[in-house]
């Protein structure tokens, strides 16, 4: 089977953001693998080991990128592209990153695209369901568990909290939510294995697209940070005295009750 | 100049969602005095609620009703939608950043070849147009976004954007659209509820959260009750989801929902820098927490130092005189 996963560079969820010259101030900032789509690399190789084929995950970035690719690779995936727009994109979007993607699975053939059903940084969880229009594959979002038979998959998939049983069948792509797997961490032979694993590096004049292709729709103004939250009143008493003191806060106060 | 907005509506439970009102009032005001038309689509008969999108401010509504609508897959949907928005040729669309509309709208923006700005909680006038606020780093920071380039297409965060009132005399011309729903991918074969009826996460209005404090499955049964009376719902911190005492739906935080209810009450919950990138744009915050210490009263209005075992059915039991006493 050919699996794919788009894999997405971001920000430690530890970090802290700031803002340096009306950007997110990356200096000295740690980067993973984003969260979702980590437990998407788990699940194509899970996916591989049960039907055999080949993961190849795919991020779009710059040459920093290729840290994330061989943790992946480490992990277990077996081959690697990355997508360099250093040189030929200065603002994209959700709609230029799918007009990336969409070229370059024209010329791949897909079974099973995994992706995260959202990045943490931007959040926008565009690019599956774009993607997926793109090469007129079905799509199935915040998937929880897959099993594939044949050309037949069962999905199960969480809505606000319920749970879908979805079937569908191949080609497809996904998007992984929490509580799919806990992916795995890289061990010491898998490290020492993914640095001999092929990375590829194209860029955007490898592909069929022209620079008026992947022009975006969309545009970033400004970026800031929310007011500083204040730490407030801490009530005294016993408990008893907490919980009425309290309610009388929330009532006349903050106006909530 | 005037514009005409198509606001895509959804039911819940035979109910409309409040934020389908929400995107009408956003929709309005897009429009500049034009024309505001809500879509809604399912199965059966949708005049009823046809008729409260225009209470609550849409001019006119079409609805697409079809046995093959009555449960949401992304290829029925996006087929009723974009037939819908083919008959009115929008300037802009608005839909709720709901599970619906995080699915369906990308679909639809790629087919229409749009950009598409999701989660928006802000909307201002700039001098190019409108400009979005939306949050990134699960509302760690902010971004403003404009469209560029064709329609204006967004989805609204819950809870952000005002409703307009509800005008009961307010009427406008209801119209049905047959479309013939085919081609769908992925069949829905059983949906398992697990959330209780009614209040959810993303929308709710007040968030009762516990975190690793609440020991075990059953010590969210105290949370729950206090939710019930204030007519909300319960979240959870990852520690509380990873310790296996509640599901992971419940996950507030950067993985996880982003939340933004009017009340949050963080029951012994630490307050990681993860979990309070989910929560803490909420208007009103109360931490109960045992070690005076924790980080969560940082960015609490209200703190509470004590037990949530004794403190939680308390506050339940206040609650409920008040609202006996008033």
């Amino acid at each position: 089977m050919n699996i794919y996963v788009l894999l997405k560079r971001t920000f430690d969820t530890e970090e802290k953001i700031s803002i340096s010259g009306g950007k997110i101030e990356d200096d000295g900032a740690e980067y993973i693998i984003n969260p979702y789509d980590e437990y998407a690399v788990e699940e194509a190789i899970n996916i591989r080991d049960a039907h055999g084929g080949e993961v190849t995950v795919v991020t779009i970035g710059e040459e920093d990128a290729e840290k994330q690719l061989r943790t992946a690779l480490a992990m277990g995936a077996d081959k690697s592209v990355l997508i360099n727009t250093e040189d030929d994109l200065d603002e994209g979007d959700q709609f230029t990153t799918v007009r990336i993607l969409e070229a370059y699975f024209k010329e791949n053939e897909p079974d099973i695209i995994l992706a995260g059903n959202v990045a943490i940084d931007e959040a926008s969880g565009q690019v599956g369901p774009r993607l997926a229009e793109r090469l007129d594959i079905p799509f199935v979002t915040t998937i929880t568990d897959i099993s594939i038979e044949g050309d037949t998959v069962s999905i199960e998939r969480d809505v606000e909290g319920d749970v879908e049983k979805v079937e569908t069948s191949l080609p497809l792509l996904v998007t992984c939510q929490q509580g799919l797997n806990e992916p795995r961490y890289p061990s010491l032979p898998g490290i020492m294995k993914a640095k001999k694993k092929p990375l590829e590096e194209i860029e955007i004049d490898d592909l069929d697209l022209d620079e008026d292709d992947v022009e975006p729709k969309t545009k970033t103004l400004e970026i800031f940070l929310p007011p500083e939250k204040q730490a407030g009143k801490v009530l005294e008493g016993e408990a008893d005295e907490q919980v009425k003191e309290l309610v009388s806060l929330l009532k006349n106060e903050s106006k909530v009750l | 100049m005037s514009k005409n907005i198509v606001v895509i509506a959804e039911a819940k439970d035979g109910e409309l969602r409040n934020v389908s009102f929400e995107a009408v009032a956003l929709g309005k005001k897009l429009s500049e005095g034009g024309e505001v038309v809500a879509a809604l689509c399912g199965d059966g008969n949708l005049e009823e609620m046809a008729n409260e999108l225009i209470q609550y401010g849409a001019d006119r509504t079409v609805t697409v009703s079809n046995p093959e609508l009555k449960t949401y897959t992304p290829d029925g949907f996006a087929q009723a939608y974009k037939a819908v928005i083919d008959q009115e040729n929008p300037d802009g669309i608005v839909m709720g950043h709901t599970s619906i509309g995080k699915d369906v709208t990308p679909k639809l923006a790629s087919q229409l070849e749009t950009g598409l700005i999701s989660d928006v909680t802000e909307v201002e006038e700039g001098d190019d147009g409108f400009v979005f606020t939306r949050p990134i780093y699960s509302g760690k920071a902010f971004e403003k976004k404009v469209i560029t380039e064709g329609l204006t297409f967004v989805t609204i965060r819950p809870n952000n954007i005002a409703a307009l009132e509800k005008d009961e005399s307010r009427s406008g011309d209801v119209s049905s659209l047959d479309v013939d729903v085919q081609n769908i991918r992925t069949i829905i074969k059983e949906v398992i509820r697990k959330t209780s009826e009614g209040v959810d996460l993303s929308e709710a209005k007040v968030i009762v959260a516990g975190g690793r404090a609440v020991k075990g499955a059953e010590g969210f049964e105290p949370l729950q009750e206090l939710a019930d009376e204030l007519g909300g719902a319960v979240g959870a911190s990852r520690a509380a989801c990873d310790a296996g005492y509640c599901d992971y739906s419940l996950q507030i935080g950067q993985t996880g929902k982003v939340v933004t209810p009017d009340l949050y009450i963080a029951c012994g919950i630490s307050g990681a820098i993860q979990h309070l990138a989910g929560m803490s744009n909420s208007k009103v915050i109360v931490a109960i927490n045992k070690d005076p210490e924790a980080n969560i009263f940082n960015i609490a209005d209200y703190g509470l130092v004590g037990d949530i075992f004794e403190i939680v059915p308390k506050l339940t039991e206040e609650i409920r005189n008040m609202k006996v006493n008033a």
